[in-house]
């Protein structure tokens, strides 16, 4: 059983939970995951790292409340105890030796991009930040990434905070201003990653992005996440989540990551009801 | 006056079409009356050839001698004295090509029902016992057992018997490997694998699970840091294989290690379930093994109408236990023998629409002895289904060996070990179980494990 430590509501539906895991905090690297399990009768679903504090034994993760694992998860409070919580998994995102990255966050993703420009940032590497929100009431770390970054774009998709428009349009400017990445690393949802990699190919500039298919056990003995890249199987849970954007085949990524969407959806439907009822 | 009968007392067994719908075991296990009948048919040979069948000796005549004059716990104690899972064995173990397959008997008529007798011991034994195992008197070493499948445990039972300190790390939420994750419900009931867990817990073995050893710690982190004098890994081969044919990644495809992880582990058979699995009315496995076989019957239960076994070769060479192809024929499974996919074809929502296959003919026998499958020119067809389930085998999984200096395996991933000892090619780091052998049965590994245990005894006690 794994206490969480904190709890804390970062917008309506987005929360982080720092959660006592010793032996994972002190192996954790930005870039990986772990896989939990809220209780005895739960699913095995990913979330990567995102934070660590090595000293006091913390694991810090962010979730959207998007179906009913999610919103179960989100339903324990401070004091309360998480089942499973296993990992570090899969491989750490490769930092060293960058000199000037272009981190580029959409939605909770951007929980996911933190950690990797933070560590950029602490490599002493120039770091551009560009994240996107559907719109301000949704903004995560926004603090946070304004401490890591040398330069931080704000994009919205209403302009309610920072500029209007997509996150592409931004690192595009970027580029066309003369701007020179050795890399872009982009994490957020498939369809923003497929476009990311699409404008960089353009430009041929390396692009790393992050990966989150369905996974079961995270260990490497299912395939249930495998993806194909530069026309070859691979199994997100252990060659990735880390992948060449320009190799990604995207389209069957976000084929794959709808299979169960009706299970999903009358689960997370079910799961509400029995809060519902709790709360009357 | 022995039982002279030729053939063995029938186990009784869940009718076809009602077990074809339910997870339900299907073997029911012999009653008391039935299991005395069937002991007395053991003509207790001098030669005892069933004992050398055995990958962990049992003293076969001996227990069923107790059982034949209805001293059931005495039974038990025979047994346990070399096997620390013998509920599970009874079960799932191949008796056929071991201790069966040594059997006098079973020149002229039927073996005597090993298994099917220890299975009656066991389940007695847990059934009634009422004496707790005793925590041996700690010798003060520690070792450490990487994997709680049927290898890890039974090298834990076994060091534990002699007053080891063992910890078993299991990357799962949940111990038992194969044993929870792989054989279904119907052939292995899980609270049975549970009952023999917590058996080796009251010997004082700890069983740490969430514990991916190659992430959160390494083998040498064991070692070096945690004291551990010896370490054991016991991993498996849980990597699984998939064909490279177009439509593999289609939804709906599945490695048989997905499938059956999602039914067996996670439950998503029950209507409650929080892991889904996809609903199928035509499903295709792929592969002739055991997996396979409890793959297709996994389907048929979760409710598919037609289940087709497709396998490149004939059906003698099958290497699924007989008793379970039987079984799987009798519920419904259809074989399409010498027929091999080449093509995986989707539906219009991009998800499997079906499958085309080539038949095949056997030639020439190849390195390994059998006669390999050859493509029959202009043979192409298509079967409609909605699933296809990938049962083609497993290899190990690298973790362990990329995570671990100096150790050496094979090509294909298989840990090198000393065979007499399991000694790898590092000092007090031993290995058995399908981590060294690929993909092989629960009994091997068992044995293996035991030769293990008994090696880290005398390394630890040289030391």
């Amino acid at each position: 059983m794994y206490k969480i430590i904190k709890k804390i509501e970062l917008n309506p539906t987005v929360t982080r939970m720092d959660i006592e895991a010793p032996l994972v905090a002190k192996k954790a690297e930005p870039g990986q995951f772990i896989i939990l399990r809220t209780d005895e009768e739960g699913e095995r679903i990913p979330l990567t790292i995102a934070d660590y504090d090595r000293e006091a034994g913390i694991v810090t993760i962010i979730f959207q409340k998007v179906g009913a694992t999610t919103e179960k998860l989100g339903h324990l409070e401070e004091g309360e105890f998480i089942q499973d919580f296993v990992g570090p998994l899969g491989t750490a995102s490769e930092l060293e030796g960058l000199k000037k990255v272009a981190v580029v966050g959409g939605g909770v993703g951007s929980a996911i991009a933190y950690p990797i420009a933070k560590k950029l940032h602490g490599l002493g590497a120039e770091v551009h930040s560009i994240v996107g929100f559907r719109g301000k009431d949704l903004v995560i770390l926004e603090e946070d990434f304004d401490k890591v970054s040398d330069k931080f774009v704000r994009m919205s998709d209403d302009g309610t905070w920072g500029t209007k428009g997509l996150v592409t349009n931004a690192l595009k400017e970027l580029i066309e201003s003369g701007e020179k990445y050795d890399e872009v690393i982009a994490i957020g949802p498939l369809i923003m990653m497929k476009f990311v990699a699409a404008l960089t190919k353009e430009y041929g500039i390396k692009t790393v992005v992050s990966m989150n298919p369905i996974m079961v056990d995270g260990t490497g003995m299912c395939g249930g996440c495998r993806l194909t890249v530069g026309g070859e199987t691979k199994f997100a849970c252990v060659d990735g989540p880390d992948f060449d954007g320009h190799q990604v085949d995207f389209d069957e990524a976000m084929e794959r990551g709808s299979m169960y969407k009706p299970f999903e959806q009358h689960k997370r439907e079910e799961t509400c009801n029995l809060f519902a009822k709790e709360v009357q | 006056m022995p039982n002279m009968s030729l053939k063995k007392n029938e186990m009784p067994v869940q009718d076809p079409q009602v077990r074809n719908k339910n997870f339900k075991e299907v073997a029911l296990g012999y009653t008391k009356e039935q299991a005395i009948d069937e002991a007395q048919r053991c003509l207790h040979c001098k030669t005892r050839n069933c004992v050398a069948g055995c990958p962990v000796r049992i003293d076969i005549p001996d227990f069923i001698k107790e059982v034949a004059e209805g001293n059931f716990e005495e039974a038990y104690q025979i047994i346990a004295k070399s096997s620390s899972l013998p509920a599970v064995c009874g079960r799932v173990c191949p008796q056929e090509s071991q201790c069966e397959g040594k059997c006098v008997r079973g020149i002229k008529g039927e073996p005597v029902g090993i298994g099917r007798l220890e299975r009656f011991v066991a389940d007695y034994h847990n059934e009634n016992a009422k004496e707790h195992a005793v925590k041996p008197q700690s010798n003060g070493h520690k070792v450490a057992i990487i994997g709680s499948g049927p290898s890890g445990l039974t090298c834990a039972g076994d060091l534990a018997k002699l007053g080891y300190e063992v910890t078993v790390f299991e990357a799962l939420h949940l111990a038992g490997g194969v044993l929870v994750y792989g054989i279904p419900e119907f052939r292995l009931p899980k609270s049975i694998v549970q009952k023999e867990i917590d058996g080796l817990k009251e010997l004082g073995v700890k069983v740490e699970t969430n514990m991916v050893i190659g992430k959160v710690l390494s083998i040498d982190e064991l070692k070096e840091e945690y004291g551990f004098e010896a370490v054991f890994i016991g991993s498996g081969a849980g990597l699984p294989k998939f064909m490279n044919i177009p439509g593999e990644n289609l939804k709906g495809v599945y490695s048989a290690n997905e499938f059956l992880t999602r039914v067996n582990l996670m439950k998503a058979y029950e209507e409650d379930a929080d892991t889904p699995i996809k609903q199928s009315k035509k499903v295709a496995v792929v592969g002739g093994g055991n997996v396979a076989m409890d793959a297709a019957r996994s389907a048929l239960r979760l409710g598919a109408e037609e289940v087709y076994i497709i396998y490149r070769r004939s059906r003698e060479e099958l290497p699924a236990r007989a008793e379970e192809v039987e079984h799987a024929e009798e519920e419904g499974i259809i074989f399409k023998f010498l027929t091999n996919p080449v093509e995986i074809l989707a539906d219009e929502n991009r998800f499997v629409g079906g499958i085309r296959c080539v038949e095949m003919e056997l030639g020439e026998p190849d390195a390994s002895g059998r006669r390999r499958p050859i493509v029959k020119e202009g043979s192409e067809f298509e079967i409609p289904v909605d699933c296809v389930i990938m049962a083609l085998g497993t290899s190990p999984n690298p973790l362990i060996k990329n995570t671990t200096e100096g150790l050496d395996t094979q090509k294909w991933g298989g840990i090198i070990v000393e065979e007499e000892t399991g000694l790898t090619s590092r000092e007090g780091i031993y290995a058995g179980g399908d981590a060294v052998t690929g993909a092989a049965t629960v009994i091997l590994a068992m044995g293996a494990g035991k030769t293990a245990a008994q090696a880290i005894d005398e390394y630890i006690k040289a030391k």
